[in-house]
């Protein structure tokens, strides 16, 4: 299904919950809602859904204008944070009520293939309070696929399940949304989860749309500041620094400098970004190094990320594994030219580690 | 300040038959006088109704609780001197941040100067110094955390701090912050800590020792890189890190290890575990230690490609390996370096399971 919005906007009261934007979803396929609380991604949703009218601008399905229909004439699945199904009735039966709607033969037969897909099907004559915050969220997940409604809006659907859950119900999610038979929404406040549903992106802030594309094109090329910092979990490192008096290279901290394969504008205040996995503790040939005081090892068990406080600022670098460090013990960092990225002083991508017209050279 | 051991069960029921009614399974385990300890698990397995236990707010249905060696088992939190911090702030909105810092000192007939000493103490290393004389109820929800906390931490005579959930209403930005606060609190100040979490950033971060807990079991105590290098069980092995442990059936046959149709040497971390006597066994390997190797590689087999993802600092593939036995084939997950140059889906790696980071398993339980 194609889903098109031309430059709709919300307002409520005096408050401007959305400023124009307009976005083309990829159809058959994953989008996924970046930004924090408050961007506007629920109220991007409710305008797709028919729940609430945009307050200008128009909504496309297939081409048709559908801006003033009501979600009950729309063909919509949702699913919310909290785990909503009908109280009174079985799971079987939840599951069920969207086939006996549409007054579908063989209901017994898809109830069970949905339950089985999404690892309920013991539970079928159970009623949801009698089940587990995960296993509720699989009823309401099955009941929207049930639909089969060519477009699903997922609200931050897993965020009040435990993580490792998360992780198990996400990757099924991922499968089941690869068939291509539905245009999937799926609102996340999280960079990481975005990454793993892979898909497209659209990152939100504070009611503006700031880039689409490919979730990983997204990533490693993000065209501002803005969306540097919304994607990137850690923090992405940021220092300041400014472009030399001839322009082939960027100055900053005392006495480093990285070069240019062509020339910006001199004197220019710029921006570099260091993602924190380009920071490591072994060095290799052409490093810049940078010394500090560790303030916090994090660790999560796949990584370690290394809190630093270094004459540049405040730093975080991401180490595969467990790796111990002591608070306050000194540490140099490493990194290379080639994974830096470089941002102008309006905040626009000038370089990426990844096809950009400029870029860094490689340290000697 | 306490060495604290339990010899316990715990069922919330009267005559409990099966180990489903049990929240806590017959355990044995001791907390070291001064250590900085977190309970860890799912929702459901048990670590509240530990630390409930451990605090003198449960009282266990069978065994004793020991602070010291001295039975505590039908003492209150009270008696027991357990400090607690909960999820929620819990603070007297009407008193400044010093009277409530100094709350738990004054009930305890503490002298004025000292109150005054240990509240400045503390409050310097919460960082909330300049909020001293500020009234409480004005504050965030973070800052109320931060004297709830320093609440927790303000008497010096207490057997234990316990924390359950603590940086729940925490903005996600701050946490690391808190997180290492905590961490050089209990570095300076040598307090018995025991911290209830579901999370696993913070128990690995905050913890030298973390208790593994699922189902009313404690499967493992250790360190952050003893869960992760060495997972005592499988549930281990799957909990901790992301995505977890890869598991893959094995068996042992002429003093090689078959996997499928494939045979490979053993490594030296299993040459004295007599895998051959366990006929099925499984092979447990974390996803950062898979590595990629070339066709034919001596050491590696070939797995068909089922999915590919950039997940940004890194690629995660999905593969699947024939494994032979009922199955066919098992699907393993490898985390390679951003800088790999990467297959797609449908191609043939190679793959190398088993190099010195790999687990053997037998009944859920690491035999090596």
């Amino acid at each position: 299904m194609r889903l098109n919005l031309q430059k709709i906007e919300k307002q409520v009261g005096a408050e401007q919950f959305l400023y124009p934007m307009s976005i083309e979803l990829q159809p058959n396929t994953v989008n996924v809602l970046l930004g924090a609380t408050l961007a506007g991604k629920t109220t991007l949703m409710r305008l797709m859904a028919g729940l609430e009218p945009p307050t200008a601008g128009s909504i496309f399905v297939d081409h048709q204008d559908v801006t003033g229909l009501s979600v009950r004439n729309r063909d919509v699945a949702m699913v919310y944070q909290q785990f909503i199904n009908y109280p009174s009735m079985t799971v079987f039966d939840n599951i069920a009520s969207p086939l006996r709607l549409r007054h579908e033969k063989n209901i017994d037969a898809q109830v069970k293939a949905l339950a089985a897909k999404l690892h309920i099907d013991p539970f079928l004559k159970r009623l949801p309070a009698e089940l587990s915050g995960g296993q509720q969220q699989r009823v309401a997940l099955a009941r929207a696929l049930a639909k089969r409604a060519p477009l699903i809006l997922l609200d931050e659907p897993l965020v009040n399940l435990d993580y490792k859950l998360r992780e198990e119900l996400r990757d099924e999610l991922t499968q089941i949304f690869a068939n291509g038979e539905s245009t999937v929404v799926y609102a996340t406040t999280e960079p990481s989860e975005a990454l793993l549903l892979g898909g497209y992106t659209a990152v939100l802030e504070a009611g503006r749309l700031l880039q689409y594309g490919a979730t990983p094109e997204v990533f490693h090329q993000p065209a501002s500041l803005s969306v540097a910092r919304a994607f990137s979990d850690p923090p992405i490192n940021l220092i300041t620094a400014r472009v030399s008096a001839e322009g082939y290279q960027i100055i900053f901290g005392h006495d480093l400098s990285l070069d240019l394969t062509a020339a910006l504008e001199p004197d220019a205040p710029v921006t570099i970004g260091m993602r924190a996995n380009a920071l490591r503790v072994q060095s290799r040939k052409g490093d810049l190094s940078l010394s500090g005081l560790v303030e916090l090892a994090e660790i999560s068990g796949s990584d370690t990320f290394l809190h630093v406080k270094t004459e540049l600022g405040n730093v975080v670098a991401q180490l595969t594994g467990v790796h111990y460090f002591d608070i306050a013990s000194t540490i140099t960092l490493y990194m290379s030219a080639e994974h830096a990225y470089l941002f102008d002083h309006s905040g626009m991508l000038t370089v990426a580690p990844r096809g950009t017209a400029i870029s860094f050279k490689a340290g000697a | 300040m306490a060495q604290i051991d339990l010899d316990l069960a715990h069922s919330y029921r009267p005559n409990p038959q099966s180990d489903s009614d049990y929240a806590l399974l017959p355990l044995k385990m001791s907390f070291r006088d001064g250590g900085a300890y977190a309970l860890l698990g799912p929702s459901g397995c048990g670590k509240t109704t530990m630390l409930n236990v451990i605090s003198g707010l449960v009282q266990p249905s069978q065994g004793s609780v020991r602070f010291d060696g001295k039975d505590v088992t039908t003492l209150t939190p009270q008696q027991r001197n357990i400090a607690q911090v909960f999820q929620f702030p819990v603070i007297y909105d009407t008193m400044t941040v010093a009277e409530n810092l100094a709350f738990p000192l004054r009930n305890r007939g503490v002298s004025s100067a000292h109150i005054a000493k240990r509240v400045g103490q503390i409050a310097e290393m919460l960082e909330i110094s300049q909020q001293l004389n500020q009234r409480a109820a004005g504050l965030s929800a973070d800052a109320k955390q931060k004297i709830s906390l320093g609440r927790g931490l303000v008497r010096e005579d207490v057997s234990a701090v316990l924390f359950d959930e603590p940086l729940t209403v925490i903005d996600p930005h701050l946490k690391w912050q808190l997180r290492r606060k905590l961490k050089q609190i209990h570095h300076e100040l040598k307090l018995t800590l025991i911290y209830v979490t579901h999370d696993q950033v913070e128990a690995l971060t905050f913890a030298e020792e973390i208790v593994v807990m699922t189902r009313g079991r404690a499967v493992q105590t250790g360190s952050a890189a003893e869960l992760f290098e060495r997972p005592q069980h499988t549930f281990v092995g799957n909990f901790i890190g992301s995505p977890g442990m890869n598991f893959l059936p094995a068996q042992c046959t002429d003093n090689r290890i078959r996997i499928g149709t494939h045979t490979f040497d053993i490594p030296a971390q299993a040459q004295s575990a007599q895998l051959q006597s366990f006929g099925d066994f499984v092979i447990g390997v974390r996803p950062e230690y898979v590595e990629l190797a070339s066709v034919n590689q001596a050491d590696a087999m070939p797995a068909q490609i089922v999915r590919v993802q950039d997940v940004g600092t890194h690629w995660v593939i999905t593969a699947s390996l024939e494994t032979g036995g009922v199955n066919g084939s098992t699907i393993v997950r490898a985390r390679l370096s951003a800088e790999t140059a990467m297959l797609s889906a449908g191609d043939t790696a190679w793959l190398r399971i088993i190099n010195s980071h790999t687990r053997f398993y037998k009944n859920e339980e690491m035999v090596a």
